[in-house]
């Protein structure tokens, strides 16, 4: 079926070139060109690392499948320098509204503080992703190959790597690589291939999605019924995405007939009964799904890394499953990049298993749980589930235990290997672990930006001079080579070239001015003189004083250096 | 962090009977299927009085034990 308002792009490559140079080993073969896959190849691009991308098919996802993209993956597109594009084609909201009948039970906003670039969600088509991040990564032809309709078709793992054999529309071929990542979705030919169980629990319920084309005055806002009115089932969720397209999506039970319930002249009396007899209406896509919440029990099998639905599924109320995914390849990449540059042991990917694998827990156990509140399967829980709809309107304890999905947040990855024990427990800000939280600030030369852009990408240590410009020697003894961003409290003087006399500091250091006093305050600035910055833009660790050998162990760590003994010491 | 351990001396303070009284007269007129309803309302309002999910599970685990086993409907723990 098409998309949008064109046909789907389709895309061809020519045939794979012999690298040049002594090895023929690629060192990043990513098998599947999703948005998954994709984001990893751009990220590793980004770092210098050259990728091959497989794909078995030669154009973008059928249909509008995932829509709802989250904070905390524009954030990461916005490193990857393809996060502006994504907004603004994207539906941005932040406000989601829950119903009862006709009742409204509450309104939720996710983002109810401004000082941050990205809003709380966009939605917008998987379709839509995926062209934008193809046209990025034509951004770095010197580093991305991406060959459509090349299926692998085995795969084995050899002492230096994966050699993978691979048909291609010029006949069968075989790549060896160092390292493999799977984003070959859900139903992963390679979890297959390599025969690896996916254990997890699969639920009957099954559900339509309905993606229409209507000129409809619906506020851009998540909207979720119980027991709508329009419509018999449990539940109804509707999403407003580009294009005047509406993904409605109707539970319909665990009896529903998935051959019938997608017939056009089944589906379109539901959407009528939403919208009216008198907007006009046209279906664009529509699909029968049931869904299971299942992983793998390890990410990484030697030099084969499993990245998004590959490795993890989870039931789509609460965007967790692409959002996750994008995540996945914001925590990896880096990782791999220090790797191959022998920066870092190779046992640092195991944290990509150990940090994603407690996410993808995470993700899990709140899907399942709205799922459960949703699909009530004995008179006890009908029961309850009723007794928290009915008691919501009332009591707002009620609506805490409402669960009409938990969208997506960026995972915490607070107490695992890598990061460093919490000095100062008590402060304001985010905590090893905790991704960093933007803010605005104003650049050396005197233009308005934001905290974020100036962190990520490689490890950096974030300082919080105060009111003053920042003493040189405190900056001393620090690990060579780490970036250093100041964020200076006040100017010295305004406005102009001498904004930041402080710039000067050190070589190489960037200074910020937190004009509002916005970031001060988000990270607790009174109690935490630094941040050092994982790549993905993760807290490593946070000092009350900056001390450049304290500095040096954290980076070590985080780098996977000393995993081990710093794991023994804590 | 000292856990909270559930109540399971008498709370009462000699008004045990009109408790009783309060909650049978609760379910006055009731057919089964809206006492149950009525009772899983009670229970989500008094889970929330509770607060903490450790005093909740040992309330449950009490409740569990109680169960009679000759009542087919309940498996035990």
């Amino acid at each position: 079926m098409s998309h949008g308002l064109s046909q789907n792009p389709r895309f061809s490559s020519a045939p794979m070139h012999e690298p040049t140079g002594g090895s023929r080993r690629r060192p990043v073969v990513v098998i599947g060109a999703g948005p998954v896959g994709l984001t990893c190849a751009i990220d590793l691009a980004t770092r210098g690392v050259p990728v091959v991308v497989l794909d078995d098919d030669d154009t973008v996802a059928t249909g509008s499948r995932a829509i709802c993209w989250a904070k905390r993956t524009l954030e990461i597109w916005d490193r990857l320098g393809i996060g502006q594009r994504m907004v603004d084609k994207g539906v941005t909201w932040s406000v989601g509204r829950v119903f009862h009948g006709e009742q409204e039970l509450y309104r939720f906003d996710l983002l109810p503080e401004t000082g941050h670039r990205r809003p709380a969600f966009i939605n917008l088509q998987q379709y839509y992703v995926e062209e934008y991040l193809i046209a990025r990564a034509a951004d770095f032809p010197e580093l991305i190959e991406l060959r459509w309709k090349h299926e692998v078709t085995d795969l084995t793992r050899t002492a230096e790597g994966v050699r993978l054999a691979v048909a291609t529309p010029d006949g069968a071929t075989t790549l060896d690589a160092e390292w493999v990542l799977a984003a070959d979705g859900a139903r992963s030919p390679t979890r297959t291939r390599m025969g690896l169980p996916f254990p997890g629990q699969r639920f009957e319920e099954r559900f339509l999605i309905a993606d229409v084309r209507m000129k409809a005055d619906f506020p851009t806002e998540r909207l979720f019924w119980f027991e709508p009115t329009f419509h018999a089932g449990q539940s109804a969720l509707l999403h407003r995405q580009p294009d005047d397209v509406f993904r409605i999506d109707f539970q319909l039970g665990p009896e529903a007939d998935p051959e019938l319930e997608r017939q056009p002249e089944r589906v379109m009396p539901r959407v009528r009964a939403i919208v009216g007899e008198d907007t006009p209406v046209s279906l664009e896509w529509c699909s029968v799904y049931s869904f299971r919440c299942a992983r793998l029990e390890r990410f990484v099998h030697g030099r084969v890394v499993f990245v998004g639905d590959s490795a993890h599924v989870v039931s789509p109320f609460g965007a967790r499953g692409g959002n996750g995914g994008i995540q996945d390849a914001d925590n990896l990449c880096w990782k791999l990049a220090l790797v191959l540059r022998g920066e870092a042991p190779e046992s640092l990917i195991a944290t990509y298993d150990e940090e994603r694998g407690h996410a993808a827990d995470e993700n899990i156990l709140n899907s399942s749980r709205t799922t459960n509140f949703m699909t009530p399967k004995t008179r006890a829980e009908r029961h309850l589930r009723d007794g928290v709809l009915d008691l919501a309107a009332e009591a707002p304890f009620a609506r805490s235990l409402l669960n009409a999905g938990r969208l997506s947040r960026p995972c915490s990855l607070a107490g695992l290997s890598l990061q460093t024990p919490d000095p100062v427990p008590q402060a304001a800000g985010p905590r090893p672990g905790d991704v960093c939280v933007d803010a605005p600030v104003v650049d050396a030369a005197g233009r308005a930006g934001w905290l974020l852009d100036s962190l990520g990408g490689s490890f950096t240590l974030l300082v919080f001079a105060g009111a003053g410009a920042p003493d040189p020697s405190r900056l001393s003894g620090l690990p060579p080579g780490l970036r250093c961003v100041v964020v200076a409290g006040r100017p010295l003087a305004l406005p102009g070239a001498e904004v930041l006399p402080g710039a000067e500091v050190l070589p190489g250091t960037e200074m910020l001015l937190d004009a509002e006093g916005v970031a001060g305050l988000r990270y607790g600035a009174g109690s935490c003189a630094a941040y050092l910055i994982r790549p993905d833009a993760h807290v490593a660790a946070r000092f009350a004083e900056i001390d450049g050998q304290r500095v040096t162990e954290a980076l070590a760590r985080a780098c996977g250096r000393s995993v081990t003994s710093a794991q023994e010491a804590a | 962090m000292m856990t909270a351990s559930l109540r399971q001396g008498d709370g009462f303070a000699g008004r045990a009977d009109a408790v009783y009284e309060t909650l049978i007269r609760a379910h006055q007129t009731l057919s089964d299927e809206e006492s149950a309803a009525l009772n899983a309302r009670l229970v989500l309002i008094l889970a929330n009085e509770v607060g903490d999910p450790a005093v909740l599970e040992q309330a449950i685990a009490l409740a569990r034990r109680s169960l009679r086993p000759a009542d087919p409907d309940h498996a035990r723990p």
